[in-house]
């Protein structure tokens, strides 16, 4: 049975201007120990996706709705706030992109640290601090116990982000959620970070749903990709499929339009337009006005996220119909 | 051999951090540029690599003289920028321009595009109302915005679109370098590819000098002739771009280069990622010796000692450090 | 909404789209906003009166009726008389003209001074912005009234001089706020392209950094007015403001108190009328602050 399983998961925003559709049916499944990759560009909806199941997302204006998000048995769409509540920190924990903000500046690192354990678990004070300090050690902090009980502003951005998956750890969760861990930080530091979340994922055999824009980093370090495109999943598949042979036209667009994925000083491909306004409904498949391969049909039919292959789903009517092979 | 179109000698930016009346004096210096020394060639684009606090947007504000450096001398054109009077410097800086990282931030939210282009136009020439118009639309098409949104007020367009208006702007003076420090950062990732080709093509059809900033090095060896690597304030290596970072030279580039996250899942998996201890260290006091040596993994006694040069290890390839052949033995 | 934009860009010499500035947008913003808006058309309302009223009035400010003496209100005197006869009402309307007056007028000369000074102390910095701020700052030190004492004994007193004084005491934190907002502003990147361009300092100033100023500006403005009727006021009540016959608000104020017990209407009409007027301020800026308050909208 799968760890968490997400079944058409829609979140909208009622705001003055309409309802923002930010998430638009999106399902996805992640095992145990498994780690699964959601790229997507700004407005795809992938950290609404995440807040979502956490019930992060306020309500209002935001509304979460679908059939279920089921975690081994517990539905987080529809079961109480205390159970929810438990849930957070405990079995499911979430990283931010911006460790500045994520952690209270008025705390020490150590208190910090211990919140997650007094409150979920029942020990003592004492005990707490000594996990703190090695859960510390472990995301290695030198000098740990010398620098337990600095505040934020003490560390570098590396280093809070270390301090970040400390805390997100710290509780055994079964699901971790990291939500663009290393954007915010210099190439070097991201590499760091990258092998220190990989090498706790090995460890203790958390799953991992790892949030990014880029789909380079997310190539060596997940197992499966998701990707999405104006709150819906365009495609899934697992790493290798994605990059071998992508079976979605924004896929490929993407691939595309990255430097990295071209020879140099060739022209970049740019995908014309612009990401839809979420606030219209959007008929058809949401990428059709922007794709080179659309047809009238494509703006006619539901989009549907269908297998096309071994491990391999796209949302493409065409490519669903066989009729496009993307290279 | 043509004269080189930007000369750097031996730049030096330094910040002083006061600390008061009160408490001593001697306090801490910032030394975000420290000894840069670097020749430009009109028409190359020279991408300018870095982590933070490594003083790349220092180095790009002292090009342009944003921000007086503290020694050295900055030749542009032939002309010795810190000679020249105020008035001499406000007028010469039609021939250098910036484009900045924050589409947002960067136009001025309460003038119309047309505003914002026309008075660039109007800063060093005289033009006619007639012609301003024309040259307004010509630009704007140049840049791929259709003419008739120039009324329009910058909020009202997108990152991209911003960051096309914030290029027009600095074609306006007609430069003859342009210095875009982190042009794609807060851009999306399928916008960057516009922006990215929309530059490479005005350096190649205009013929311009463009030094481009971005700690992106897929961005950065796409585009660029050469690459300089910056590390606490100095170059530590300085080449063909795609020569840079497949074959780098220094220990710190080396890391660098494989820390970039490639777009190849085999590759990911199975490639030894260099990493380096702790995190870019701050321009406040910097090392003795090589700014490098306490995180280098082939450090020796003399490094804590010695300041390495930039010297030749291939030909047009230079790199400082002064272990270059036991680091490279391979 | 960002504009789509085209991949084949058109020249299209016609039928340029009309752009929506921040202003616009705070416009908008400000009319949704209920109180701002009952604020906003009290004031309209009350300094349409006190405009226009007079002329439709049976009695002139300063005639007297000394047979009368203080009247309550009645048919012929809606607001009573006070004790020298003289129509409340008119009194009323016409001390509204000064009392407005002297909050518009004083507010625009501590507005001129305290945006150039603040602008230009913020932009240059240095040296010369550490003048000027102590400058302020040991002007922020004089007692206010004794220093209007000294200007009214000095130069006799002048409706004018009144304008002046007031001004004189009110641009001082206008000057420090606008600095505040610069020094913010400098920083702003679209500062620096403009020094980059190669714009001479004057022009970034009036054209860059003043009008990006000026909504903080335009909110302390509608919450200095009533601070500035509220000085006249208080100097009318020392005796120093506006003299009889002709009236302000706080003439009219400090009369009345005088004579709370005997004659309560003499006293209750200026106040309430005061109290809407400062209140109908107060709502506005704070609309204002609020609908300038949100920054330009991101995608």
């Amino acid at each position: 049975m799968a760890l968490l399983e997400v079944d058409d998961l829609r979140t909208s925003f009622h705001t003055r201007n309409g309802v923002v559709r930010a998430v638009d049916g999106v399902s996805f499944c992640i095992d145990r120990g498994e780690t699964l990759g959601i790229v997507g560009e700004s407005g795809s909806g992938k950290s609404v996706t995440c807040l979502s199941l956490l019930g992060l997302v306020p309500q209002p204006p935001g509304r979460i709705e679908g059939a279920g998000a089921v975690l081994e048995g517990i539905d987080l769409l529809r079961c109480p706030q205390e159970v929810l509540r438990g849930i957070r920190g405990r079995r499911v924990a979430m990283i931010f992109q911006d460790p500045m903000t994520s952690l209270n500046p008025y705390m020490t690192i150590e208190e910090q640290l211990m919140e997650p354990l007094l409150i979920h678990e029942k020990i003592g004070r004492a005990a707490a601090a000594r996990m703190a300090l090695q859960a510390l050690q472990e995301v290695g902090v030198p000098e740990a116990e010398r620098r337990i009980r600095s505040y934020p502003h003490q560390f570098s951005g590396g280093m809070r982000q270390r301090v970040m998956i400390a805390m997100a750890l710290i509780g055994k969760p079964d699901l971790l959620i990291a939500d663009e861990p290393t954007t915010a930080l210099d190439v070097t530091v991201q590499a760091q970070i990258l092998d220190l979340i990989a090498q706790q994922q090995r460890q203790r055999g958390v799953a991992v749903i790892f949030i990014s824009h880029d789909l380079s980093v997310v190539a060596g370090f997940c197992d499966r990709v998701m990707v999405m495109y104006a709150g819906r999943v365009v495609e899934t598949a697992n790493t290798r499929a994605i990059f071998r042979e992508p079976k979605h036209p924004y896929t490929r667009a993407l691939q595309r339009s990255r430097p990295a994925m071209q020879a140099k000083g060739a022209e970049l491909y740019v995908i014309p337009g612009l990401p839809p306004d979420l606030s219209r409904p959007v008929p058809g498949c949401a990428f059709a006005p922007r794709c080179e391969f659309a047809v009238a049909d494509c703006g006619r039919t539901e989009m549907r996220l269908q297998d096309v292959g071994a491990s391999q789903a796209s949302a493409c009517l065409r490519v669903q119909r066989g009729e496009l092979t993307l290279q | 051999m043509q004269e080189p179109l930007l000369e750097l000698k031996g730049v030096k930016t330094h910040f002083p951090l006061e600390r008061g009346m009160l408490f001593g004096r001697g306090a801490a210096t910032v030394k975000a540029v420290d000894g840069v020394s670097l020749s430009i060639a009109q028409g190359e684009v020279l991408g300018l690599v870095g982590e933070s606090g490594c003083g790349k947007s220092t180095l790009a504000r002292t090009i342009l003289r944003l921000v007086p450096p503290t020694e050295g001398t900055v030749i542009l054109a032939g002309r010795n920028l810190a000679e020249l009077a105020p008035e001499e410097l406000r007028a010469a800086r039609a021939d250098f321009q910036m484009v900045f990282q924050d589409p947002y931030a960067s136009l001025n939210p309460r003038m119309t595009v047309y505003d914002t282009i026309a008075e660039a136009i109007q800063a060093h020439r005289a033009v006619s109302r007639a012609e301003l118009a024309t040259e307004v639309s010509a630009l704007l098409n140049r840049v791929g915005l259709a003419a008739r949104f120039s009324r329009k007020y910058p909020h009202e367009f997108s990152g991209g679109q911003r960051q096309r208006i914030a290029v027009a702007r600095a074609l306006a003076v007609r430069p003859q370098l342009i210095v875009a420090d982190e042009p794609v950062s807060a851009l999306d990732v399928s916008i960057q590819a516009q922006i990215i080709n929309l530059l490479a093509g005005l350096t190649r059809e205009m013929g311009l000098t463009m030094i481009f900033i971005s700690h992106d090095l897929a961005v950065v060896k796409h585009i660029s002739d050469r690459i300089a690597v910056m590390y606490l304030g100095k170059i530590v290596e300085l080449g063909p771009a795609a020569e840079v970072l497949e074959r780098p030279l220094h220990p710190y580039t080396k890391a660098l280069a494989s820390a970039m996250p490639l777009p190849d899942p085999e590759r990911e998996r199975t490639r030894r990622r260099i990493l380096l201890a702790g995190d870019p260290p701050s321009p406040v006091n910097p090392p003795a010796g090589c700014p490098f040596h306490p995180r280098c993994a082939y450090a020796i006694p003399e490094c804590s000692r010695d300041q390495p040069r930039l010297e030749a290890f291939r030909t047009g390839h230079e790199a400082a450090c002064l272990r270059l052949e036991q680091v490279n033995a391979d | 909404m960002p504009v789509t934009a085209s991949a084949s860009p058109a020249l299209a010499a016609d039928a340029v789209e009309p752009g929506r500035s921040l202003w616009q947008d705070a416009w908008a913003r400000l009319c949704r906003n209920r109180m701002a808006v009952i604020g906003g058309v009290v004031l309209i309302v009350l300094t349409a009166l006190s405009l226009f009223g007079p002329l439709f009035l049976a009695y002139s400010y300063e005639e007297q009726n000394l047979a009368l003496g203080a009247a309550p209100p009645s048919a012929a005197h809606l607001l009573g008389t006070d004790k020298l006869g003289r129509d409340q009402l008119a009194r009323l309307l016409f001390g509204g003209r000064v009392s407005l007056l002297v909050g518009l007028a004083a507010t625009s000369v501590s507005l001129t001074i305290g945006v150039l000074w603040g602008s230009i102390a913020g932009y240059a910095g240095g040296r010369l912005d550490a003048v000027m701020m102590r400058i302020v700052d040991i002007l922020y030190a004089l007692p206010f009234t004794i220093f209007v004492i000294l200007l009214m004994t000095v130069f006799g007193r002048n409706f004018i001089l009144l304008f002046v004084a007031i001004g004189a005491v009110e641009w001082l934190t206008m000057a420090r706020i606008v600095r505040g907002q610069v020094l913010a502003l400098k920083r702003q990147e679209f500062i620096e392209a403009a020094v980059a361009l190669g714009l001479r300092k004057r022009r970034i100033v009036l054209r860059h950094v003043v009008p990006n100023v000026l909504g903080p500006v335009m909110v302390y403005t509608t919450l200095t007015i009533p601070a500035v009727m509220l000085l006249e006021a208080f100097l009318s009540f020392l005796g120093l403001g506006v003299q009889p016959p002709m009236s302000s608000w706080g003439l009219l104020i400090k009369e009345g108190a005088e004579q709370m017990e005997e004659a309560p209407w003499l006293l209750i009409y200026p106040a309430a009328v005061f109290a809407a007027t400062l209140f109908s301020l107060n709502f506005l800026g704070d609309g204002l602050r609020d609908a300038l308050d949100v920054r330009a909208s991101k995608d």
